[in-house]
């Protein structure tokens, strides 16, 4: 059978409109695309294991990033350690205890707004709170704890909403058969919820782990000759000593520059596929 | 005549919103049978069976008045201990829910919650409540695959068999054959048949025909009234009340 004159004029047309929306999802990518390949060509030479794993020298000039690798390690477990009970703790009781009412309406728009405030104001605030008055001084601690306060949204409403996601049913049918509403937690819905959960906490951390304005002022060491011994010591970290070697340091090797960036990048990305497929797997295993 | 397992006085059931969806129920549940509350949806069965079991704490209800008895204790009373009682008056919902777990763990569950540790006791009772349900035959040698694998009358006969692993004394079953197949519906209904002899059991009925086929006392529900009840097939036959006749005959609903 022929198509009639206007039915395939509308057949063309709906080509058009998909070639265009794939056009421009490609061009969304490109960026993202172009950043990781310059910096890729960029670094990739510094790389090597000296680089990974020696202390800097040379005014920073030469040498490696160990301190700083290892202090964004340390504040990362950090604010692990603050962030994580803290936030599922929030959303368990937002998502199942929680009345709604102006309080918890209240909660829930701190939360949000918690999200938008800029990371250069956290750092201001964890520098007033935790370094001065709490007087833990520039610190791994006052570092982690501001960072945590940074991450405790994300982790928060990512938790909550898996939380969430988690059917009705299954809560009812725990009750009916005499569970209370922790045991239903504890053995249904917090299982359930894990995967979702953890994406949170990784998403979150991972955005603790490259950011830079929190921990200017609280922790963040332009350079120090050892690594931390305690909590109570400052510490380098990547995105700091990115930010120092590429704008504080004159005749700085752009070798090394590139290769600092490269391994915040792999850092952060590696944490976001380790996401990524715990995502999937649960997806896949998911009964419901 | 058998005791009354149920007494229900002047139960009347207020949501927030001023709606009642039970008007001044007075109603005995008889021990040992198969009571069917049935009527045009709306009707108020549902609520009912949910304040046996006090699940109707998870809803938004605002009052309820009267009283309701079982075994000369009033459950509505605050100070009733609502996880005994549920685990006393089972419920089996209109969709079969099983939980994210293997069969096993579906009928070990409530037992677990309640404190069970030993293996041969939450043996017992998986063996049992299949037997029960009539699903042992169909499933004993695959005990520790996911529950979701299952069909939808085998979860269903699951479902069942989880609120029997309990032991419960009364069970409510809210349209439990809503989504089954016939087969799958005359194997519940055989169970049931076995199960009374054992148990108090209310179901609603998901017609009047499954009505009319398994109850032994019948009480006729409309818009939060209860218009007619009475023993045996009478209320089908020779209703007293012109509406329950009406629906019976099909002549509305």
């Amino acid at each position: 059978m022929k198509a009639s004159p206007a039915s395939r004029s509308r057949y063309i047309w709906q080509k058009v409109v998909f070639s265009g929306l794939t056009v421009i999802t490609l061009l969304t990518v490109i960026p993202i695309i172009l950043v990781v390949a310059y910096i890729l060509v960029q670094g990739l030479p510094a790389i090597s294991w000296e680089f990974l794993t020696a202390m800097p020298r040379d005014g920073m000039r030469d040498g490696g990033i160990w301190p700083a690798l290892i202090g964004t390690l340390y504040l990362t477990i950090g604010t692990a350690i603050f962030a994580v009970p803290l936030g599922i703790g929030a959303a368990i009781y937002l998502s199942e205890y929680a009345p709604d009412n102006r309080w918890t309406r209240l909660i829930r728009l701190a939360i949000i707004n918690l999200a938008g405030i800029p990371s250069v104001v956290y750092g201001l605030f964890g520098l007033g709170l935790f370094v001065l008055f709490l007087n833990f001084g520039t610190s791994i601690l006052a570092g982690s704890l501001t960072l945590a306060i940074m991450t405790l949204p994300v982790i928060i409403s990512t938790a909550e909403e898996a939380l969430r996601s988690v059917p009705q049913a299954f809560r009812v049918v725990s009750i009916s058969v005499g569970g209370t509403r922790w045991q239903t937690i504890r053995r249904i819905v917090l299982p359930e919820a894990l995967p979702g959960i953890l994406t949170g906490i990784i998403l979150g951390l991972e955005r603790a782990a490259g950011e830079t304005a929190p921990i200017l002022f609280t922790v963040a060491a332009f350079f120090l000759p050892s690594l931390p011994n305690s909590p109570l010591d400052a510490t380098m970290a990547l995105p700091y000593h990115l930010f120092v070697i590429s704008t504080q340091v004159p005749h700085m090797p752009v070798q090394i520059q590139y290769g600092t960036a490269l391994v915040l990048v792999v850092f952060v990305l590696v944490m976001n596929l380790s996401a990524a497929t715990i995502r999937s797997r649960a997806r896949a295993r998911r009964q419901w | 005549m058998k005791e009354a397992k149920i007494t229900i006085e002047n139960l009347t059931v207020r949501y927030s919103d001023g709606v009642e969806p039970l008007r001044n129920i007075s109603l005995t549940v008889q021990r040992k049978a198969i009571t069917v509350f049935f009527g045009p949806a709306g009707g108020g069965k549902s609520t009912l069976l949910r304040v046996l079991n006090r699940l109707n704490d998870l809803t938004d209800v605002a009052s309820v008045e009267g009283r309701v008895l079982i075994d000369d204790q009033d459950i509505l009373d605050p100070k009733t201990d609502v996880i005994s009682l549920r685990r006393r008056v089972g419920m089996v919902f209109a969709r079969p829910v099983v939980l994210p777990f293997s069969i096993r763990g579906n009928l070990t569950y409530g037992l677990e919650l309640a404190g069970e540790r030993n293996r041969d006791t939450l043996e017992a009772a998986v063996k049992r409540s299949l037997k029960q349900a009539a699903l042992w035959d169909e499933v004993k040698d695959r005990l520790d695959e996911p529950a979701v694998a299952l069909s939808g009358g085998q979860q269903q006969r699951l479902c069942l068999a989880r609120v029997l692993a309990l032991e419960p004394e009364v069970i409510l079953l809210d349209e439990p054959t809503s989504g089954l197949d016939p087969i799958s519906t005359g194997k519940v209904e055989d169970s049931l048949q076995e199960l009374k002899k054992k148990y108090t059991i209310i179901l609603v009925p998901h017609s009047v025909q499954q009505a009319a086929r398994t109850a032994d006392h019948a009480a006729f529900f409309l818009q939060g009234e209860l218009v007619e009840h009475a023993g045996g097939k009478k209320i089908f036959n020779t209703p007293r009340d012109q509406r329950t006749d009406d629906y019976v005959r099909g002549r509305f609903g």
